[in-house]
């Protein structure tokens, strides 16, 4: 599987996009760090950009990707070669490629200016929400043939958990705010990788302590072992299933 | 070495295989003929494992394939239309599928690369080549591995006379070499020379398989393009060619 894998990561590396995306995170985290005096504040602008660039490139580049290496799949299939490995090669290729740009763009950046639990969570958050986006891309594009309707589902799911889940959440909040709702918000951020993150990233900071009651509980909880069991299990969740449905339609699909 | 039973494909409303049953020996070499839209590639994906029959099963030397891949190692498969990787350079691209598939060199078959003189553009690009070029790599790749069971979807479509020749000389000898070998053309002429047995195909269903002597005979043409050109005006009547199939099948 390395070896088709490696076919996928040469490929990807020719196009040269990666390379730019790299050296946009890069650009923008280290100016972020050298504008603000204080890296906490840098820190809190440059988690706002990663929970919304992020998930965008990740899905666009692993959609458009997967439609122009449909050529490479068609002839791997003709290969004595099992669907599932294809695919999984595929999602390797892609994931390492977008792994690496993030961890070298951000993650130096903040090795350098912010070396702390902030910044160790911000990575974590920003590795996950990678490996999470390119996983539901995967889904995506596997489920729909044309590729004008793949990119379409790709960004409307991206619109999804950017901005219309929030609006929902706020929405509920606002017609129950008579109702304790402290568990339930708990619960439901658990529903979008990309709130997760930003609740597990902001417990890190110091603002934490301006979010009332309801940031008290989730310091309570997400401090917590357990807390940090529950995100992780969550993202792991977030990963595989997208991945495992993708894989299912894969195999089913006619080429 | 590749029975077929009671295959059937739906696209949506469309029936592409209605319920079609074959079975394919060594050393045969089947011409699947059909008009367009009758079926022939997607019998061939099905027998590749690329499109997925809604009903009925295909065994590969005795063995049931259930969505596996392994057998896909006996099968040198020459796509209608080759479609590569863009960025790739041919010679990355053969080195790739040597690379991918491991076997060992002596079992490599470069014939065909030497032939089409392929090596002198081992720098150029897929995406630069022209469509007959792109149909010779393909049928390089096919016969790669020296696989005992060839499948040539419109093989010397695109491919000019010197080429083609070139083409049906090799598909003759790896006849020779006893093995199966099915191909789908719509020049009837380069199938005279090579085939063994025909099968046609109309709108999904199979309306025969036979060996090309009998089909002469029953048609009293000795051009393979005529015997066809009789059968698609209906003049022969299909009955007995159903019959033979259904011996066939119970033997």
């Amino acid at each position: 599987m390395m070896k088709l894998s490696k076919y996928v990561l040469y490929d990807i590396l020719r196009s040269k996009i990666i390379i730019a995306y790299t050296l946009f995170l890069f650009i923008v985290s280290l100016s972020l760090f050298q504008m603000e005096e204080d890296s906490s504040k840098a820190m809190l602008s440059l988690m706002n950009i990663i929970l919304i660039a992020l998930p965008l490139v990740s899905l666009v580049f692993t959609t458009i990707h997967y439609y122009n290496s449909y050529e490479f799949i068609e002839l791997m299939l003709s290969q004595p070669l099992s669907r599932k490995k294809i695919l999984l090669s595929e999602y390797t290729g892609i994931s390492l490629s977008l792994l690496s740009a993030f961890l070298i763009g951000v993650g130096i950046p903040v090795a350098f200016y912010a070396a702390s639990e902030t910044g160790m969570a911000m990575l974590f958050t920003g590795s996950t929400l990678t490996l999470v986006f390119t996983s539901i891309a995967f889904f995506a594009s596997v489920r729909a043939r044309d590729k004008a309707k793949g990119i379409g589902f790709a960004l409307l799911l991206w619109f999804y958990f950017t901005l219309i889940y929030d609006g929902i959440v706020l929405l509920i909040l606002f017609s129950f705010s008579d109702y304790p709702l402290e568990k339930f918000t708990l619960l439901i951020s658990a529903l979008n990788p990309i709130d997760l993150g930003r609740i597990f990233i902001m417990l890190k900071m110091d603002v934490s302590a301006l979010m009332g009651y309801t940031g008290a509980l989730y310091k309570d909880f997400f401090g917590s072992g357990t807390g940090l069991l529950f995100t992780v299990g969550v993202m792991i969740l977030w990963i595989t299933l997208p991945l495992w449905l993708a894989v299912r339609k894969f195999r089913k699909k006619d080429i | 070495m590749i029975r077929i039973e009671n295959i059937t494909k739906r696209f949506k409303k469309l029936k592409a295989l209605d319920n079609i049953s074959a079975s394919f020996e060594k050393g045969q070499v089947i011409s699947l003929i059909g008009p367009n839209g009758s079926g022939k590639t997607t019998l061939i994906k099905s027998i590749l494992g690329m499109v997925k029959p809604d009903s009925g099963k295909i065994f590969f030397k005795e063995e049931y394939i259930n969505g596996g891949f392994i057998y896909r190692k006996d099968i040198g498969y020459m796509p209608q239309i080759g479609r590569y990787p863009d960025n790739m350079k041919i010679g990355q691209l053969f080195n790739m599928l040597k690379n991918i598939r491991n076997e060992p060199p002596e079992t490599i078959d470069n014939e065909l690369i030497k032939e089409y003189d392929l090596c002198s553009m081992y720098e150029k690009p897929m995406r630069t080549l022209s469509g007959g070029t792109r149909q010779k790599v393909s049928a390089a790749i096919a016969f790669l591995f020296n696989p005992s069971v060839l499948i040539l979807d419109e093989p010397t479509a695109g491919l000019d006379p010197l080429s083609s020749e070139v083409l049906k000389e090799k598909i003759l000898q790896e006849k020779n070499k006893g093995k199966l070998i099915l191909i789908t053309s719509h020049i009837l002429s380069d199938l005279d020379e090579l085939t063994t047995h025909v099968m046609y195909l109309q709108e999904g269903k199979m309306q025969f398989l036979k060996n090309i002597e009998t089909l002469r005979e029953d048609t009293g043409e000795i051009k393979l393009a005529k015997a066809i050109a009789r059968v698609m005006k209906g003049e022969d009547p299909a009955g007995n060619f159903i019959s033979e199939v259904l011996t066939k099948k119970t033997k």
